[in-house]
């Protein structure tokens, strides 16, 4: 496929689903987003079950902190609106407003990473281990593997960064770009369930 | 002598890999490895070898990988099972220790399932599906050839534990607390779980591209209820591993957590639950058995109607049948540990829920006699395969709703019936269906038919030889024989049945033999495949040359009805096979790529390095994985331009080309 983009193509389809390689491409991302879920999924029923099974925590109550998973989730929240205003100016072919978002998404993103870990080495310098108890494995776990998610597409962006630099907007790294995007709305749903099943529920049950 | 080389040399070859059958196994490996590399350079065939081979993504080559892998570890687990039937031919006989028959039983069944079937199957996949379904190559070349790398480095870095380090020995299964570092402290389980890790990321990667190639890249015309059947089973069989595989992942996952970094899921202490473990696997497991039967399904719904020259029956009622197969399959994990004390309705649940498997399974056997039916048969080997796999199937059937009945599983549970009854399913609904697709596919994969008398011989071979070697396995079962079992003593009635057992299975072992030589010999003397239509087919692959050009279409066809390749024949369309030259336009098509091999050796190099906890090792693995995903992340040459020109050569010499 040539890496012109026709403007009649344009006008119908977004950007991104203009070329039919590329728009397989989104349908195999979505594929794989079904399977990330169903990770998340078993790692949540795992989490379920193991909620009660504590071994010798202090205070299971005071374990979890409130303000900064609340920081978490506003930060994330924003990031996912960010992120969908870069997907809005790359459709309109201005690279430097969509880098300018992208480029916020990131530090939205980043500031989330760094807040998690803080807690986490928080938690393990009061002493709480994921060997202490199935419910700590399943937590650090749960949380864990959603942040380990979210400082890879921090990582894929940044490389999707240098590759919009060098090339510009063509029908690939629209693409790119595009899928990006999916991902990052995904790991802020998987948030939202976190923060509500994990923190909420954790310090009202 | 450093102080690190004993304990290099005491970690790496312990006691466990030297004892006889293991040493057997080195002098093999090396002896094989030797002759492989000397061939190879005398030849001067290195360059060939990764140019044409190792960094293809031509779906075609990539089906030739997949099978040469799966009939090496049908060997390697073939061997296997010759050694535990060995054991158990008499009683007491010690041919192999306690702790080996272990290993053995554990890496005959993750091999036969994980590292054979598995393959073979994706061999079918890839050297079918875009052919039969009109397509230049599947959805993601890139990505096909980086699943085939996966599960390859994945298979090497299991198999090595044999000889390097020593076997993982907790079952094809691996439940926890036999897993439990405490108990298990070798790095036999880290290589299992490792191993299977990385090629489940490959397995999955694997049915995402099929899901997509197959809703997204038919043939105009070719509707969904146009689609061939083995089409429909391969999209059944990709989205159950999209929704089987995850809880697998996560399973080895955290009991690498276990293992590897203290974390406590599965432990005695600390409140780890072992049947979260257990529940996770099953939630994988079941649908895995039907991730290996669907496929069997689909062939032999390509298989019947052309040896019967007639159109598959109840078409509608195969698919709806194939999709409520796909659908139930995930309620019914718990009947493999109905002993484990769920409750009375919990297991009724279960139980019943799998005996309703049976009845779309049923519809499908009478769809495939009714399709026989008044039809002209031919009694060729696949058609042999499938006629082998009605009753035997059935009886795997059967004996399933029974065990499905929880009073009777109690009994059964864990017994020789039970071996005997996914015996019968595993071989009798996998094993003969692959074997039947081989056959039938192999003039279209290779150019050339495999001998017929021949693979007759080896038909015949395995299908005795699976009946004598099981059937003795349910008495032994019903007289209280568990599985796992190393060896028993003489007194308990077992004797017989044991020694007829071991005969059926050496049986087998010959089977194999002779299909390896029916390979070698017909690859020599074999009937050519000139037309590219030899069985006088019904699906698109067969109206193309064999072994098909790198494009497979130069011209893609427009269906107009089912059997669609049939449709054109009876339509007198003889000269739907040629192209006019202003037809031919200039392809992009995938170009080759190292990527996929260096992303399977990095994960091979991070894995090894986890098996024996050498962080440094294992770092630079993930380095490797890193930079691999980064090359493919900055490659944007990954297709390369075919001109018009060169096609139209193609298609000539073929002789595909109208004046
Ligand atoms: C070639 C003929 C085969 C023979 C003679 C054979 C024999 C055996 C034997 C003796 C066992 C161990 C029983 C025990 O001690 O509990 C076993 C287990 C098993 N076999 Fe086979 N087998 C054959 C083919 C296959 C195939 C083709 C598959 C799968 C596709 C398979 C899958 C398994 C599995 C999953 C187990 C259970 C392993 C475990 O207990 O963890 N076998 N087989
Ligand atoms: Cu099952």
């Amino acid at each position: 496929m040539s890496q012109a983009w026709p403007e009649m193509e344009e006008q119908t389809l977004p950007a991104e689903f203009a070329h039919e390689e590329e728009s397989i491409k989104i349908t195999g991302f979505w594929m794989f987003l079904v399977t990330d879920v169903l990770i998340f999924a078993s790692l949540f029923s795992l989490y379920a079950v193991y909620a009660g099974r504590m071994g010798g925590e202090p205070n299971p109550a005071t374990f979890f902190h409130l303000g900064p998973a609340l920081a978490e989730t506003l930060l994330l929240l924003t990031s996912s609106f960010t992120v969908g205003l870069a997907i809005w100016f790359m459709r309109r072919r201005q690279v430097g407003a969509m880098t300018a978002w992208l480029v916020a998404t990131l530090v939205l993103g980043a500031t989330f990473v760094a807040i998690e870990a803080r807690e986490f080495l928080g938690d393990i310098q009061s002493g709480y281990t994921w060997h202490q108890s199935a419910f700590l494995s399943a937590f650090f776990t749960l949380v864990g593997t959603h942040g380990a998610h979210v400082t890879f597409g921090i990582l894929m962006a940044l490389t999707l960064l240098i590759q919009v630099a060098r090339r510009g907007l063509t029908p690939v790294t629209a693409r790119k770009l595009y899928t990006f995007s999916l991902y990052w709305h995904f790991l802020d749903v998987v948030w939202i369930f976190i923060y509500s099943v994990v923190y909420l529920g954790g310090r009202l049950g | 002598m450093p102080a690190f080389v004993p304990y290099l040399l005491h970690t790496l070859f312990p006691p466990t890999v030297l004892r006889p059958t293991e040493i057997g196994a080195d002098v093999l490996i090396v002896a094989t490895g030797v002759i492989i590399v000397t061939v190879l350079t005398r030849q001067k065939k290195w360059g060939w070898l990764w140019r044409e081979w190792l960094t293809t993504v031509d779906h075609k080559r990539i089906a030739v990988m997949y099978l040469i892998a799966a009939i090496a570890m049908l060997f390697r687990g073939g061997v296997d099972a010759l050694m535990m039937r060995t054991n158990l031919a008499l009683p007491s006989v010690h041919f192999i220790s306690a702790e080996e028959y272990n290993e053995v039983f554990t890496t005959h069944g993750t091999i036969m399932i994980f590292f054979m079937a598995m393959p073979l199957i994706f061999a079918l996949f890839n050297a079918v599906i875009p052919l039969m379904i009109g397509a230049r190559d599947v959805a993601f070349p890139r990505l096909n050839a980086v699943s085939f790398w996966l599960f390859a480095f994945g298979a090497l870095l299991f198999n090595i534990s044999f000889v390097v380090g020593g076997s993982p020995n907790a079952g094809w299964t691996a439940y926890p607390p036999l897993t439990e570092l405490a108990f298990n402290p070798g790095p036999g389980e880290n290589y299992y779980f490792l191993a299977l890790f990385i090629s489940g990321i490959g397995t999955t990667i694997t049915g995402i591209n099929f899901l997509v190639t197959i809703l997204r890249m038919r043939a105009p015309g070719m509707t969904l209820m146009r689609m061939p059947l083995f089409a429909w089973t391969t999209l059944c069989t990709s989205a159950l591993i999209l929704f089987a595989f995850p809880p697998l992942t996560v399973a080895l996952g955290t009991s690498l957590l276990d293992r590897l970094f203290h974390a406590s899921f599965y432990t005695l202490g600390h409140g780890g639950m072992p049947m979260m473990y257990v529940n996770l696997f099953w939630l994988f497991g079941h649908p895995e058995v039907y991730i290996v039967v669907l496929p069997a399904f689909g062939i032999f719904s390509e298989v019947v109607p052309t040896f019967s020259r007639k159109p598959l029956f109840g078409y509608t009622a195969m698919v709806v049948s194939v999709v409520a197969i796909m659908v139930l399959s995930y309620g019914t994990w718990v009947h493999h540990f109905f002993t484990m004390g769920a409750g009375p309705s919990v297991n009724v649940f279960f139980g019943l829920s799998t005996m309703l498997i049976a009845i779309p399974t049923g519809v499908k056997i009478f769809n495939w006699i009714f399709t026989m039916w008044g039809g002209r048969i031919r009694l060729t080997v696949p058609m042999l395969y499938q006629l082998a796999f009605i009753p035997t199937f059935v009886v795997g059937g059967a004996t399933g709703v029974l065990l499905a009945t929880v009073p009777v599983d109690y009994q059964l549970h864990n017994t020789y019936f039970l071996v005997a009854h996914f015996h019968n399913t595993l071989i009798g609904g996998t094993v003969f269906g692959l074997l039947s697709g081989l056959y039938y596919w192999w003039p279209k994969m290779f150019g050339y038919k495999l001998d017929e008398r021949q693979g007759k011989w080896a038909f015949w071979l395995f299908f005795l030889g699976f009946w004598v070697t099981f059937g003795p396995q349910y008495l032994l079962g019903l007289e209280g024989m568990t599985r796992r079992l190393w060896t028993y003593p003489l007194g308990l009635g077992w004797h017989a049945l044991n020694l007829i057992s071991t005969i059926g299975a050496y049986g087998m072992g010959a089977g194999f033999v002779v299909l390896v030589y029916n390979v070698v010999w017909s690859m020599q003397h074999g009937e050519r495949d000139l037309t590219g239509d030899p069985w006088d087919g019904r699906t698109l692959e067969w109206s193309l040359p064999s072994p098909a050009p790198e494009y497979n279409f130069a011209r893609i066809p427009v269906v107009t009805e089912r059997d669609a390749w049939w449709a054109m024949k009876a339509r007198g369309e003889t000269t739907a096979v040629r192209v006019r030259p202003d037809e031919i336009s200039a392809l992009e098509l995938p170009r080759n790529s190292a990527m996929p091999f260096f992303l399977g050796l990095g994960f091979f190099v991070l894995g090894f390095g986890l098996t024996f906890r050498w962080w440094w090792i294992a770092g630079l693995g993930l380095a490797g994985i890193l930079g691999a995903m980064l090359w493919a992340g900055f490659d944007y040459e990954d297709r390369k331009h075919v001109h018009a020109e060169e096609i139209r050569r193609i298609e000539a010499a073929l002789g595909r080309l109208e004046a």
